[in-house]
């Protein structure tokens, strides 16, 4: 494996011409139906939440959208969620419980929305509500990182009985900008951060906080997409052939298991 | 790994003088930032003029709440620095010197007017209360307890969020917390959660909104974004007033606003309320 710096991997997990989720839902699954809305107040947009096949299986589908320049990405509060997705993905997991579905999340966002509004329908509530969901659903959880994975708002999503990080794809608990901010009250510092923060695939395997890695084709995810999707493809296969295996109950006390021993 | 810490030798001591020196009542020295006045503070550490509520500390928090303080439990959980992060260990010894306390967190078994609870609190002046990996498995031992022995579970919040210092083994304490949350909530257990200032981040996003009653102090400030990061992020100030626990109730995220002086016959209500089960032992 090429020597990049955590900083690096960092620059090519935020690249614009990495694939979105939208990407990976057309190439790695089929008969993709949207379901937006909470059900409370609105929807969403920059988290998603459907049903699709998986090589014939039903599975619920959710993950964070980003877009690609800023317009896209103004549409989208730049993969930020509020509480309206989170709420959004609550009711996805639910239903994907009620119909025996895997639930299976797509995490690719800096954070959860930081903005006045979010505060107010309860930002911290929505996410703290993901993670009871799923700690209990009587499901199977498969959660790709496949960017950025930033703080409280990308766990909401990732609450899972398998974690698969791709090669370049980084999960902190705050972006390095944000942490670089906190602890020395300077966001410019933030490859420093990435330097000692340990957000890589490779040190959240060593954790056990990633159970696999899926390594990038050289020459990058942008030019070699079929190659990357075919290498989840069977990630995901073999994954949810286990994880389907299991009885609910030994399947939730490995979940239970899994985020205990931290 | 990273058992690098021991106990702390003196912490009864430390912890006996805390007590003391609030017990007593003395006269605040700079005026209240409510009232400005310079009025004596309660052994609550209210004002005793307006009621400002003052910060007050984990342990004599629970002193005050259960009968005849309750007993300590998990006082020793090793702080680990799983990160080697710099001049963390000095922090950690500092704060340890300041507190009392191992790390963040008191939690005790005890009684409230007779009804067996677990509580547990957070200490604000710790690092902020901030939740690492001692933090995180405090709270998660205090709801297993609770579990395995049916009793009610209090826990008081006053926390900064996550604590940076042990990166994404801060995060795992907000799944690992909200997991056992879980867990109780599925056996029947009832969860009292009480935010007080301040109450963000992780701990927001995590164990401290998944009560079954909640409970806030006047003036808190609870929220998952600090004020600082959301006024960058939207580029102008927040008015007054904006994540109080006022704030909160108004927008429907806690149950009723109990002044700390009147927590413990709120609380005395609610368990009555909440009988205990025939499989109470
Ligand atoms: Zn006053």
């Amino acid at each position: 494996m090429s020597a990049m710096t955590a900083h690096e991997r960092v620059k090519a997990a935020r690249a614009p011409d990495r694939p979105r989720v939208r990407a990976y839902i057309a190439d790695l699954f089929d008969d993709f139906f949207e379901t937006h809305g909470d059900r409370l107040a609105g929807d969403d947009a920059a988290l998603l939440c459907g049903v699709a096949t998986f090589e014939g299986r039903p599975v619920t589908v959710a993950g964070n959208v980003k877009g690609i320049d800023l317009d896209s990405n103004l549409a989208v509060n730049f993969g930020m969620a509020g509480p309206d997705g989170y709420r959004k993905l609550q009711r996805a997991a639910r239903q994907a419980e009620k119909f025996r579905r895997p639930l299976v999340t797509f995490i690719d966002t800096p954070g959860a929305s930081p903005t006045a509004s979010a505060e107010e329908r309860g930002q911290g509530e929505a996410i703290a509500r993901c993670l009871f969901e799923l700690s209990g659903l009587k499901t199977p959880i498969i959660a790709v990182l496949t960017g950025e994975g930033g703080s409280g708002g990308a766990l909401a999503l990732g609450l899972a009985d398998r974690v698969i990080m791709l090669e370049n794809s980084v999960y902190s608990v705050l972006s390095p900008e944000g942490f670089a901010s906190i602890l020395w009250k300077d966001a410019s510092r933030a490859e420093e951060a990435a330097g000692v923060m340990k957000l890589t695939a490779e040190d959240l395997l060593a954790f056990g906080m990633a159970d696999e890695i899926v390594r990038e084709p050289p020459g990058g995810v942008a030019a070699n997409r079929t190659a990357l999707m075919r290498a989840l493809r069977g990630v995901l296969r073999r994954t949810l052939d286990e994880l389907c295996a299991l009885d609910t109950q030994t399947l939730l006390a490995q979940r239970y298991e899994k985020y205990r021993k931290f | 790994m990273d058992n690098i810490f021991s106990a702390f030798t003196n912490r009864r001591r430390v912890l006996d003088a805390l007590k003391n020196t609030h017990r007593s009542r003395v006269p605040a020295e700079p005026p209240c930032p409510s009232c400005g006045q310079s009025a004596a503070i309660t052994a609550l550490r209210l004002c005793s003029k307006c009621g400002h509520h003052y910060a007050i500390s984990a342990a004599l928090r629970l002193d005050k709440l259960l009968d005849d303080g309750g007993v300590a439990l998990f006082e020793d959980i090793p702080s680990r620095d799983p990160l080697n992060f710099p001049a963390y260990g000095e922090k950690l010894a500092a704060a340890r010197e300041k507190t009392g306390l191992g790390d963040a967190y008191c939690v005790r078994e005890g009684a409230i007017s007779g009804r067996r609870v677990i509580a547990a609190a957070l200490e604000p002046e710790f690092m902020m209360g901030s939740m690492g990996t001692a933090v995180g498995e405090a709270v998660t031992r205090a709801i297993e307890r609770a579990g395995a022995l049916r009793l009610p579970l209090i826990i008081i919040s006053a926390s900064g969020g996550a604590r940076m210092q042990e990166g994404m083994f801060s995060l795992m304490q907000m799944a690992k917390t909200s997991a056992a949350l879980r867990a109780f909530s599925d056996s029947g257990g009832l969860f009292i959660s009480i935010l007080t200032n301040p109450t963000t981040g992780g701990v927001t996003a995590s164990f401290a909104s998944l009560g079954d009653v909640t409970l806030a102090e006047p003036g808190a400030l609870i929220g998952f974004a600090g004020p600082r990061v959301i006024e960058q992020t939207i580029g102008a100030k927040l008015p007054a007033g904006f994540q109080s626990a006022q704030f909160q109730l108004a927008h429907g995220f806690v149950d009723a606003i109990v002044p700390r002086d009147q927590l413990r016959s709120a609380l005395v209500r609610l368990l009555k309320l909440h009988p205990e089960t025939a499989a109470a032992v």
